[in-house]
């Protein structure tokens, strides 16, 4: 044990530098795994239907937006038939929607254990935010089925998709870790929380292709991180249409800000956590 | 050898009170934002809605030290604990640890009642800090130590509450941290797993490591500890020997009349608040002496909110401990089948003591008030009963010798 020098801690009325803060996260990647693996392995405990939910969820969603968008509102989706387009937005949607969620409350709900035990509070929304990725994977492989019996085979742009992915949990992650602090100090988010997943999910291409929205307004409509994560994996999944690289970069550039800040924000109110929670 | 691992410097944390209470609404942010848009909006107010819980504290501990904390309810003890933990964030000061640090706040936070016990020790061990191949190689002696080898594949929702603290202690005994904080674990589970709890804290103590040690709990921390902190509204009052510590720590309660405020300690779920406890001699008037073989009167009065007014039923107790923290005495209305009901709002209730049957000393008074399983309100150390000797008593005292804790009538003759 004395092999190594003696970790020194230091306790100060400020904040950890940016470099010791996440040093400490790294530190702390066994309890990321825990954490993530009891939010798993608990979703679904005494429920009836188990894990079958992360199936039915995206299931449900995509039969009922594909008869009333579809079907009777008739909304065009570029050629390709809309079980699958909408099925293909609806995958990193459906992961967002329930992260941002889960990781909004996940500080408040761990309570408990932020007034008890040190560690890297951002262990906390991160791991809630993790958690989702389980879902995400069940949803790809009916997913798989489905491509399989509409015959669609995808392109070369599958190679981006775990770039896509990558990028969708850091925009998950940075709006969780602001919802998550702010929510210590003003409990409003959660009563915003579920205006804000609704009214995001009309302004992301969920149910309605990035060409029905005229060109020139196009790059607003990439300021939304969603949206350019949602075309993407459109053309990276259907293979039918290029990958809009510009409106990618616009989408990349908002999440890498809004991941940056939430850190520093987070960082910021993390001191006052136990004091407040 | 001075090696210091602990070295705490002027650590102050100061709470905010009253208005300016952080955890407000958005609404309340935005208008005060709206109204004053320039003032820091984390401005130190002037006055009044503050409270110091600590203020400029220093002490350093040597490495292998085991050093008690101790002190009256809201004396600063936990938040000092909390600082050092990093749970929080001191006001002003600084303090410095050497090594891996434990802290061990309270056990068992972080189980979920869905995973079994196994599932719960690697996720516990984790929470504390311990990487999953120590834990692994622990695992079975984790699981010996806590005594459910049976038991470790079964959700901990099924444990019985001695059960879960017995696996949550058995994994915080085993981590590995030179420094360790602990706060109160030791009271958990029944005696013979405090028993092994203590010897465990001892061998660890005994192993070298350095660890801060906060209770109210005397006999397990003069037992433990060589050095006791005494900390008294936030401040240093002592720091030396255990021994004396002990008795600096009950000076603050002996040959005070009992008080709701100076307890050790206070827990309880509310809807009944004590508001005034006090003790009369047989003719009535108040007291803080007994005779030994006498009678003393505890009465108390509290205070109900609507859930408990007007004539609910709840059952009242008290306790007497020696100095050292051991329990002597316990009675609870309900064994003597009294049914105690509120008036209105209010609960007033006395239990006469009668023989008692203790050697001249000072006891340490407890209070709680129950309602079924629930432990509305208990005041720890509240008070002290001084018990004199009995008139005509030739009392022939040595302070080296110890006469035990009871005195039993008896009547000594000359046979044959």
């Amino acid at each position: 044990m004395t092999d190594h020098p003696e970790p020194l801690t230091i306790i100060e009325p400020r904040m950890r530098r940016l470099i010791a803060y996440l040093s400490a996260l790294w530190q702390y990647r066994g309890l990321l795994y825990f954490l993530t693996k009891r939010d798993v392995q608990v979703r679904y405990r005494q429920t009836l239907l188990g894990a079958a939910w992360a199936v039915i969820q995206p299931v449900f969603s995509m039969v009922i937006f594909s008869i009333f968008f579809g079907r009777l509102a008739g909304i065009k989706s570029d050629g390709i038939p809309y079980p699958i387009f909408v099925f293909a937005g609806l995958l990193p949607w459906t992961y967002f929607a329930n992260a941002i969620s889960a990781s909004g409350g996940s500080l408040v709900a761990s309570s408990r254990l932020v007034t008890k035990v040190y560690f890297p509070r951002l262990v906390i929304p991160t791991s809630a935010a993790l958690g989702g990725l389980v879902d995400l994977a069940v949803a790809m492989i009916i997913y798989a089925a489905l491509m399989t019996y509409y015959r669609f085979v995808p392109g070369p742009a599958l190679l981006l998709f775990p770039v896509l992915v990558a990028l969708t949990v850091a925009c998950a992650s940075g709006v969780g870790l602001w919802l998550s602090a702010l929510n210590v100090r003003y409990r409003d988010v959660r009563y915003v929380t579920p205006f804000l997943v609704q009214a995001w999910l009309f302004l992301s291409p969920v149910i309605y292709p990035v060409s029905l929205v005229k060109p020139p307004y196009q790059w607003l409509l990439a300021l939304n991180p969603m949206s350019g994560i949602i075309d993407a994996f459109r053309a990276s999944l259907l293979g039918q249409s290029a990958v809009h690289w510009s409106t990618l970069g616009i989408s990349t550039v908002v999440i890498a800000l809004i991941f940056v800040t939430g850190l520093l924000y987070f960082r910021k109110t993390e001191c006052v956590f136990a004091d407040l929670v | 050898m001075a090696d210091t691992v602990i070295k705490v410097e002027g650590l102050s944390k100061q709470y905010r009170l009253g208005l300016d209470v952080p955890a407000g609404t958005l609404g309340e942010a935005l208008a005060s934002f709206v109204k004053s848009p320039l003032r820091p909006r984390r401005s130190a107010s002037p006055d009044g809605d503050t409270l110091w819980a600590l203020r400029a504290i220093s002490f350093d501990v040597a490495r292998g030290q085991t050093v008690g904390v101790i002190g009256r309810n809201g004396a600063g003890k936990s938040t000092l604990l909390k600082i050092l933990s990093q749970i929080t964030v001191p006001t002003e000061g600084r303090a410095e640890m050497r090594g891996r640090v434990g802290s061990l706040l309270e056990i068992g936070t972080g189980f979920h009642p869905e995973l079994t016990g196994r599932e719960n020790t690697y996720l516990y061990g984790a929470i504390l800090g311990m990487d999953r191949a120590s834990i692994r190689t622990r695992f079975d002696e984790i699981v010996a130590f806590a005594e459910l080898e049976r038991f470790i594949d079964t959700p901990v929702k099924k444990y019985s509450s001695g059960m879960y603290m017995r696996l949550a202690f058995a994994v915080a005994a085993h981590l590995d941290a030179q420094i360790l904080l602990v706060d109160e674990v030791l009271a958990v589970g029944d005696s013979a797993f405090q028993r092994k709890c203590i010897g465990k804290m001892d061998d660890v103590a005994r192993g070298g490591r350095t660890v801060l040690f906060v209770s109210h709990n005397m006999s397990a921390v003069s037992q433990l500890c060589s050095r006791c902190i005494v900390l008294g509204k936030g401040e240093v009052l002592y720091d030396g020997d255990a021994r004396s510590a002990v008795s600096v720590y009950n000076q603050s309660v002996v040959g005070a009349a009992p008080s709701v405020e100076r307890c050790a300690s206070r827990s309880g779920s509310g809807g009944i608040r004590i508001t005034r406890l006090w003790m009369t001699d047989e003719q009535g008037a108040e007291t803080l002496f007994a005779r030994s073989g006498g009678a003393v009167t505890i009465h108390l009065t509290a205070q109900a909110d609507a859930r408990f007014a007007d004539g609910a039923a709840v059952a009242v107790a008290f306790a007497l401990d020696a100095q050292d923290g051991r329990r002597l005495f316990t009675c609870i209305s309900l064994w003597s089948g009294v049914e105690l009901r509120t008036r209105g709002s209010e609960l007033s209730a006395r239990c006469e003591l009668t023989d008692l049957p203790l050697l001249p000393d000072t006891y340490l008074l407890s209070a709680s008030i129950i309602h079924h399983r629930e432990c509305l309100d208990n005041l720890v150390h509240c008070g002290s009963l001084e018990v004199r000797s009995s008139e005509g008593d030739v009392l022939v005292r040595d302070e080296a010798i110890d006469y035990g804790l009871v005195s039993i009538p008896h009547t000594f003759a000359q046979e044959g």
